[in-house]
């Protein structure tokens, strides 16, 4: 029992809560917000891609959600079939297929970071702050994969060799320049990294006191009242 | 009590929660393949921004330059003026598309206005090759159109007509009639590609089609030549007694998109040489108007003492103009009045006289076109061996109707209403007036074949006002180059034309362009009407149609076409309009063989054919399915094999299908037609047909 509370840090008092209720309330609604930037941006495009070249004067584009792969696929990779290029479609698939479940992991992960009063609510909330750069590093490795394993055999493969199109800003294939840019999803998804990590400093403030007093220093039944009264004080 | 905050975080957590978890499932669900959309099939136009195009100033240097060119290429500022008012820079649409019959080559041509680029044919009566139009696909459209069991390989087509809404053109389907055969074709804008076919059992030749109703419920085909009605033999003596004309109204179903045969009817006409038709509008709703100019019932030179046609159908004074009432006769149709001939429902000459569909008001002799004016109200008849415009008013003719104001009937009992009671005002125009078009302003434009030149003149009545004119005259005279046919004027039949550009239609270029031979092309001319009334109208440009010969154009603002960029879905079976269950898929290529019958499922991408290798036995019987699997605009294929007489256009997304007979064993490449890409010729296979007595031929 002394376990867990270490685990899930203290439960608060109803009194102190009364006093300073925003304190506490603080960490919950920034993680909820979070939570809800990430749960929205599972509707967003994560990256874009646009590819220009003479013969396509409105471009192409592809957008990438974190599941799935919308715009001018099939025509990308009738293109890349000149290059030997293995289809778009093949690339991450692992990652496409899970990642839904990962991005709800990762929500309640972060729901439960809310209700662990104690520093181990950082490693729960880990996997969101580090989802939009372990992203983007997914992403640039698939890229290198898909351009590096061109098929040699290919009927383009003496004009254009092996190669690695940039996760971001401005690349060269062929006749095509790329242009690789992060969508709103992501945005999202950082703005949720980003606001979790402003909640674990409003946690740690609201929350390190009253672990400190009632856990850390196994304080005896006068110690909340006495927290109580520094509290009101400070009001 | 004050509210507990953290209370309300905790359910505020927990809705999330149960949000999430119940949630669950339908995010899964909506974000898996079914989202996979294709950005290609929707309208990239949006996308596609104008270029910013900032006020021009010529420096003094430019001006030199300019005038410097002028100089060295011998052109007037004149005709600075007209380059600059059609010069299209690259990328930049055109304004108005012009859809020009094709004449003889039985086709359709589509032209951009004012740049007076050709953009495209539209096969319609004839096999053309490009669009793969008989020779594999759309064998099935033509055959509709075959006399029995003869093939009909071409066809003449004269006067196209739009698709109306409310009396101005939708944009939505192209009518075209052929007048050699008396065959009415139905094109979709949405494609540009020829739906249906519908041939009139009863005549041989029309010239009146096509012609919509304001709301495009009805086309409206006018014979020409009268025969006994069925085709059957008759003596040219008997000509008044057997011989017939005919106006047929096609029932268009607008939701189909086609003609619906059993809806249609045919209206027996006197023998009179049936010409042009109009559809009447607004005021006139309702009416439908066509010349005659064989109201002398000859029968040309029959004998050594008889003058020829040319001689013996103009010795009248008056031919009839026709006025039809077809919602009366759609009454007396849909009352189940008319008789069956071959099948086909006819309203009897007999029937239309004492249901008073049909009557007739004179005209001057052998006149030509028959246009309704913008607001209906008033008919132009175009003399053409008469140098007037004979205008005939609405409510002239209903009233005297009404008040059956005949000066008598005709050999068949038509009641030929009182000329001066019906007519508005004849206007003199010169020599040669054939056909008529409107503009916004109360101008009327008629071009005069003799003159070689477009006639601007002002409506009377309820346009007066707006001309500033005095009603009824005659303002200015555009010499053109030579012998005009028809003109058009940029949506210049409709409820509300738009009052810019005209085309005269020449039928000579004589000595325009360079002598391709003997056979010289058709001249468009492109004239400006955006000049004040009496003001000289000039020419603008001249184009040489040297593909065909066409007779009327109508001329439609480009914005009002939504034309398929692509196929909207990858195995689009153009003809049903739905994705073809028969249309093979990427991955699922096969070759089926049931005994002699052969089926395969082919797909076709840049660059290269699936299955490339078909091994077929003589005498096996083929139907080859093909998909174009292709998503890019323009990503178009051909495919053909030689020897076959094959050939097909697959655009992007189309379902095709082929059917044929290998009779003849050998070994036959098949390739792509359409260079589509860097690796075109290598998009080829082999179709290998092995012989039945297995000797290998050479």
């Amino acid at each position: 029992m002394a376990l867990l509370s270490r685990w899930f840090g203290p439960r608060i008092p109803a009194e102190e809560l009364r006093r300073s209720g925003w304190r506490y309330a603080l960490p919950t609604l920034t993680l909820s917000l979070a939570r809800i930037l990430l749960l929205c941006s599972l509707f967003l495009p994560y990256w874009h891609m646009q590819l220009q070249a003479p013969q396509y004067p409105n471009g192409l584009e592809i957008s990438a959600y974190v599941n799935y792969l919308e715009g001018d696929v099939s025509e990308i990779d009738g293109l890349n079939h000149y290059i030997g290029m293995r289809p778009l479609d093949e690339a991450a698939e692992f990652e496409r297929t899970t990642a839904v479940w990962l991005i709800i992991a990762m929500v309640l992960l972060v729901e439960g970071a809310a209700a662990v009063h104690s520093k181990w609510a950082v490693l729960l909330v880990l996997p969101a702050v580090l989802f939009p750069i372990g992203f983007l590093a997914d992403l640039q490795f698939w890229l290198w994969s898909h351009g590096q394993h061109l098929d040699p055999k290919a009927p383009l493969s003496s004009s254009v060799k092996p190669f690695v199109p940039p996760a971001l800003g401005i690349g060269t294939i062929g006749q095509f320049k790329t242009i690789a840019s992060v969508g709103l999803g992501w945005w999202l998804a950082a703005a949720a990294s980003i606001l979790t990590i402003a909640a674990l400093f409003l946690h740690r403030r609201a929350y390190k006191p009253l672990f400190d007093r009632t856990l850390g220093r196994a304080a005896g039944p006068d110690a909340l009242d006495s927290i109580s009264a520094s509290a009101v004080e400070a009001a | 009590m004050r509210p507990n905050k953290a209370r309300l975080t905790g359910v505020l957590a927990l809705a999330l929660a149960a949000g999430v978890t119940f949630g669950l499932p339908a995010l899964t669900a909506a974000g898996q393949p079914e989202a996979k959309k294709e950005t290609t099939r929707g309208s990239r136009k949006d996308k596609k921004k104008e270029k910013e195009v900032k006020p021009v100033e010529l420096t003094t240097g430019q001006v030199a330059e300019v005038q410097k060119l002028l100089n060295e290429r011998k052109l007037t500022p004149d005709d600075l003026f007209a380059a600059a008012k059609t010069y299209m820079p690259s990328g930049r649409h055109d304004d108005y598309l012009l859809f020009a019959s094709g004449g003889h080559s039985g086709q359709v041509f589509v032209i951009g206005v004012p740049s007076m680029r050709l953009l495209r044919s539209i096969a319609v009566f004839t096999p053309e090759p490009w669009q793969g139009y008989g020779y594999g696909i759309g064998d099935e459209i033509l055959k509709q159109g075959d006399f029995g069991d003869k093939p009909l390989k071409w066809g003449d087509t004269h006067h196209p007509g739009l698709s109306e809404t409310a009396g101005d053109y939708d944009g939505r389907f192209l009518f075209i009639g052929d007048k050699a055969n008396a065959r009415l074709a139905v094109i979709d804008l949405q494609d540009f590609e020829t739906k249906q076919i519908v041939r009139n059992p009863l005549i041989i030749s029309d010239h009146g089609c096509a012609f919509v109703t304001p709301d495009t419920d009805y086309v409206f085909e006018g014979g020409q030549y009268a025969t006994p009605l069925g085709l059957g033999y008759a003596e040219m003596k008997d000509y008044k007694e057997q011989f017939r004309g005919m106006v047929t109204a096609w029932k268009f179903d607008k939701d189909k998109g086609r003609i619906d045969q059993a809806q249609s009817f045919g209206l027996e006409l006197p023998p009179y040489w049936q010409d042009l038709f109009d559809s009447g509008k607004l005021l006139s709703d309702g009416f439908v108007f066509g010349n005659s100019i064989n109201t002398e019932l000859s029968t040309g030179k029959v004998d050594e003492k008889a003058a020829n046609f040319e001689a013996s159908t103009t010795t009248r004074d008056m031919d009839y103009l026709h006025i039809i009432d077809w919602k009366k006769a759609e009454q007396v149709f849909k009352a189940g009045k008319a008789k069956k001939i071959k099948d086909f429902a006819v309203i009897t000459l007999d029937t239309a006289i004492a249901e008073g569909i049909l009557h007739f008001a004179p005209e001057p002799k052998s006149p030509h076109g028959v246009d309704v004016t913008p607001d209906g109200r008033y008919i132009v008849v175009a003399g053409k061996l008469d140098p007037h415009v004979t205008v005939y008013s609405i409510d002239r003719i209903k009233k005297a109707i009404a008040e059956k104001k005949y000066s008598s009937t005709d050999p068949y009992g038509v009641p030929i209403l009182d000329f001066d009671a019906v007519k508005e005002a004849q206007v003199e125009l010169g020599l040669g007036p054939l056909h008529t078009q409107f503009d916004d302003k109360g101008f009327a434009y008629t071009s005069l074949f003799l003159d070689s030149a477009v006639a601007r003149w002002s409506l009377g009545g309820s346009a007066a006002p707006k001309t500033g004119e005095k009603p009824w005259s005659l303002l200015s005279k555009t010499p053109v180059q030579y012998n005009v046919g028809h003109i058009v004027a940029a949506e210049g039949d409709t409820v509300s034309p738009d009052g810019h550009y005209l085309i005269a239609m020449n039928k000579w270029s004589v000595d325009r362009f360079f002598p391709t031979g003997p056979l010289l092309p058709q001249n468009f001319q492109l004239v400006d009407i955006d000049v004040k009334g009496d003001q000289p109208m000039p020419v603008l440009y001249d184009s040489p149609i040297g593909v065909g010969e066409p007779h009327y154009a109508q001329m439609i603002k480009a914005d009002k076409l939504k034309p398929f960029e692509v196929y909207p879905e990858i195995g689009w079976n153009p003809h049903t309009g739905a994705i073809d269950p028969k249309a093979p898929k990427a991955g699922e290529e096969k070759i089926v063989r049931d005994g002699k019958n052969v089926e395969i499922f082919t797909t076709v991408v840049r660059s290269h054919f699936t299955p490339e290798h078909v091994e077929l036995e003589q005498g096996d019987h083929v139907v080859w399915h093909f998909t174009n699997v292709e998503t890019s605009q323009d990503a178009t294929h051909g495919f053909c094999i030689g020897g076959y007489d094959i050939n097909l256009s697959l655009e992007p997304g189309e379902y095709g299908r082929i059917e044929f007979t290998v009779d003849k064993p050998g070994t036959f490449p098949f390739y792509c037609t359409e260079f589509c890409s860097a690796l075109h010729l290598e998009m080829a296979g082999y179709m290998r047909v092995k012989p039945t007595d297995s000797i290998s031929q050479k």
